[in-house]
């Protein structure tokens, strides 16, 4: 019997990992009092830009927004745009129109070539988004939280349904760190676990035992307490929240030779040092996943 | 007094005494700094380590510690290589000396200062001295490199069993040559670019900027160097091995041109990405790695037919379950042999998966799934090399019966456990979502720390062990200081 002992725990630890992951489990509710509708001003002038603190001069104002852009505010879109014949349903995802990149032809380049491409897929387990034939909606529970399972397609055609923009990687950098010193993270030098959404932050939108890290409400770290959980004050110097952590971001820039587009900022699915506010994250753009979102920028 | 000068010249003017110390140093950095990542960080532990130790972590300098960290282990791996080669083969006395002297002194200064430096603030006498030790290591191999010279008739291979030219040159010994030789040009790829980006200190590590399509020579240069130096010390820790387990007849004559062609193609291939060659460079690696690779397999092969051929010895027709009990009998001599076999589903599988899939599959994934299969397949390939040393030593310290055994199994199941997992861990996308793989990535996390950190501990046991025994007058190590020569123990 002793001997039966050691195989079966092995069994049973390997069982274990192919366990179901339930993934409407119940869902914490908090208000945040953060307005998803909020821009910030960054004003023109020099940061210090990367790890190395190159000094980078952006020449004008922009606008950014607080906030990731929430489930409510893209299923509002997907409404609009699916109704005005900007969007269309094709099979299982929402389609909508990109003009296309500049070929180069470099070593790994992918051409992306005009045409319908998928913002959002619609058969996704993780999808925070219901669609019943006719309308979008979001699924309880979701409703402030950051819009997720979204391609780069989708971030840019959102943006710029409504005469916005993605931010470029130096304008998201610029927003996230400001331009008073060389922090590595939005609200400073150190990050503790209340600081951030990041993975293994034992924040009360996780789970590590089955389901993992989940989103939190976007601007959840302002240093309010949520049922007996603190969190700090993380608000970038801009007054910009989520800007590490949560979801990665998707930015705007089309890089010469290259089809990848760029996501900054970390997520709940990674380490701290992923956080950091020059840390590049790269995908294909139909890429979606349930760690990655994004926020608009306007102007100059 | 004589008790400590007695134990100081064991411990670092024998062979056994200079690997033993350099092991002990290895498992001490490798405990206390692998509890600043991973699960460790996720537990809370590297708060405490950080506090209790004082280190100094700025985030900014991550890159460039890490670095440190990684040259520091990989340094002491080269001396014990270094101590290993200069035991096994033939060598005039003044080299082996100062080649000892050199690597020894290069890789301490290396570890402490380097570590030093990297993780209690900066101080800049500390990475003066890392710079120095590194230096010494340098000129320890241009040492080597000399005293390993083959076309001296002193170190000619009489024995006709062996691969040798019709002259009599050892060819062996000439991939040995070619390996170190290779080395010293190598880590210049590694030296000079580093010393460009320590310039103003903009670390970084290769793998954060696999996809960009323009990379600077000195960029390739370190890409580049990183590789060659893993595959090179990979290929010499298989030629130590052979000698050890005494490969020869046949086999022998077809590995070693193989691995000497390979070697040095290998390199070409490596040194051509930061020359107008870089576009067919990877196809001039596979090349070189090809053969190789082929050239291990012989020594596998000889090897399992020799450990099946004793082992069955006095059996007149063997059964296969025999002949395979007699394989795994000796997990010391099995097991480097099974872990080059086995490294090829861990590293060399997944390597060529990802080369011929590379933009269909791994490319579509985003950067950072990249950089998880990147850095997962090099940890394995240099923890790979690290169980095949430990398994090299457990013989080399004289284990028998069911210590042996035990120490032996213990290593290949707990590392092949962690491995694994760890491939698993890299592939995963290939199999689960990001949504739903929470509890396989629990699992595998789990097996991982399980396998190294038993590993850990078995080490840390031997070392305890070695640690009571320096105590003793007659102790073990009175027995190892006078086994310098580690060819008279290849049977």
């Amino acid at each position: 019997m002793k001997r039966l002992i050691g195989p079966l725990l092995a069994v049973v630890l390997l069982l274990s990992a192919c366990s179901p992951v339930d993934l409407n489990s119940a869902l914490p509710i908090h208000e945040t009092g953060v307005d998803p509708q909020a821009w910030a001003v960054v004003p023109a002038g020099e940061f210090l830009s990367g790890q190395h603190n190159d000094p980078v001069t952006i020449e004008y104002d922009y606008e950014i927004m607080v906030t990731d852009v929430t489930v409510t505010q893209y299923a509002s879109f997907l409404n609009t745009a699916l109704a005005d014949g900007t969007l269309h349903i094709d099979g299982d995802q929402v389609v909508g129109y990109y003009p296309g990149d500049e070929f180069h032809g470099a070593k790994h380049e992918i051409e992306i070539t005009a045409a319908d491409y998928a913002y959002v897929p619609l058969d996704d387990p993780a999808a925070r988004i219901t669609f019943d034939s006719t309308a979008f909606a979001v699924r309880p529970g979701y409703e402030t939280h950051p819009m997720t399972n979204v391609s780069w397609f989708g971030a840019w055609g959102y943006c710029g349904y409504y005469g916005y923009r993605l931010p470029s990687e130096l304008e998201w950098e610029k927003a996230a760190r400001g331009s008073a010193d060389d922090r590595p993270f939005p609200w400073g030098e150190e990050i503790l676990r209340n600081n951030a959404n990041f993975y293994a932050s034992r924040d009360p939108f996780e789970d590590m035992g089955s389901f993992g890290s989940r989103t939190s409400p976007v601007g959840f770290y302002n240093g309010r307490s949520y049922g007996g959980y603190a969190t700090l004050d993380s608000a970038s110097p801009y007054g910009l929240y989520d800007m590490a952590g949560n979801v990665w971001q998707w930015t705007g820039d089309v890089y010469e030779g290259q089809h990848y587009r760029y996501l900054r900022g970390g997520s709940k699915d990674t380490y701290e040092m992923d956080l950091r506010v020059w840390v590049r994250n790269n995908a294909t753009p139909t890429y979606f996943s349930p760690g990655v979102g994004f926020r608009c920028a306007r102007g100059p | 007094m004589q008790f400590v000068r007695d134990r100081l010249n064991f411990l670092f003017r024998s062979t056994k005494g200079l690997i033993l110390v350099a092991v002990a140093m290895i498992a001490l950095e490798t405990a206390v700094f692998g509890m600043l990542s991973g699960p460790m960080a996720e537990i809370g532990v590297r708060d405490v380590v950080v506090r209790a130790l004082r280190m100094d972590l700025v985030q900014a300098e991550r890159e460039g510690r890490i670095i440190i960290l990684y040259h520091s282990i990989a340094m002491a791996v080269v001396a014990i290589e270094s101590y290993m080669i200069t035991g096994l083969l033939k060598m005039k006395e003044f080299y082996r000396a100062a080649v000892r002297v050199l690597v020894s002194i290069g890789y301490l200064m290396a570890m402490i200062f380097g570590m030093g430096f990297a993780y209690w603030g900066h101080n800049w006498a500390f990475h003066g001295l890392y710079i120095a030790g590194l230096t010494l290591i340098f000129f320890a191999g241009v040492l080597l490199t000399i005293g390993l010279w083959p076309w001296n008739k002193e170190t000619y291979q009489p024995d006709k069993a062996y691969a040798r030219t019709k002259k009599g040159v050892d060819m062996e010994r000439v991939a040995f040559f070619a390996t170190a030789a290779t080395t010293l040009i190598s880590a210049g790829f590694g030296a000079i670019p580093g010393s460009f980006f320590g310039n103003g200190f903009e670390a970084f590590l290769a793998e954060n900027i696999i996809r960009y399509p323009e990379k600077t020579t000195m960029e390739y240069s370190v890409i580049g160097h990183l590789h060659i130096m893993l595959a090179l010390i990979a290929i010499m820790i298989t030629l130590i091995v052979g000698r050890w387990l005494n490969f020869k007849g046949i086999l022998h004559k077809i590995a070693m041109p193989l691995i000497i062609l390979g070697t040095i193609v290998l390199n070409l291939g490596v040194w051509g990405v930061v020359t107008p060659l870089e576009p067919v460079a990877h196809m001039i690696i596979y090349v070189g790695a090809t053969p190789a690779m082929l050239g291990a397999l012989m020594l596998v092969i000889f090897g399992w037919q020799k450990l099946i051929r004793e082992g069955v010895a006095g059996i007149q027709k063997p059964s296969f379950l025999q002949k395979l009990a007699a394989l795994v009998r000796d997990p010391l001599k099995f097991g480097p042999l099974w872990q080059m076999v086995f490294m090829n589903f861990t590293v060399s599988g997944i390597g060529i998966l990802m080369a011929v899939r590379l933009d269909e599959i791994f490319r579509v994934w985003p950067a950072r799934e990249e950089r998880i299969e990147l850095t997962g397949h090099w940890h394995v390939l240099s923890a790979i090399i690290a169980t095949i040393i430990l398994l090299y030593y457990g013989d080399m310290i004289g284990l028998k019966g069911k210590v042996r055994k035990l120490y032996g199994w213990a290593i290949i199941i707990l590392s092949d456990i962690a491995f694994a997992s760890v491939t698993l861990f890299e592939m995963k996308r290939l199999f689960i979502t990001e949504a739903t793989q929470q509890p396989l990535v629990n699992t595998v996390m789990l097996l991982m720390d399980f396998g190294l950190g038993m590993l850990l501990v078995i080490l840390a046991m031997v070392m305890a062990w070695r640690l009571a025994d320096l105590f003793k007058k007659n102790g073990r190590w009175t027995e190892e200081l006078g086994q310098d020569d580690l060819s008279a123990e290849v049977r």
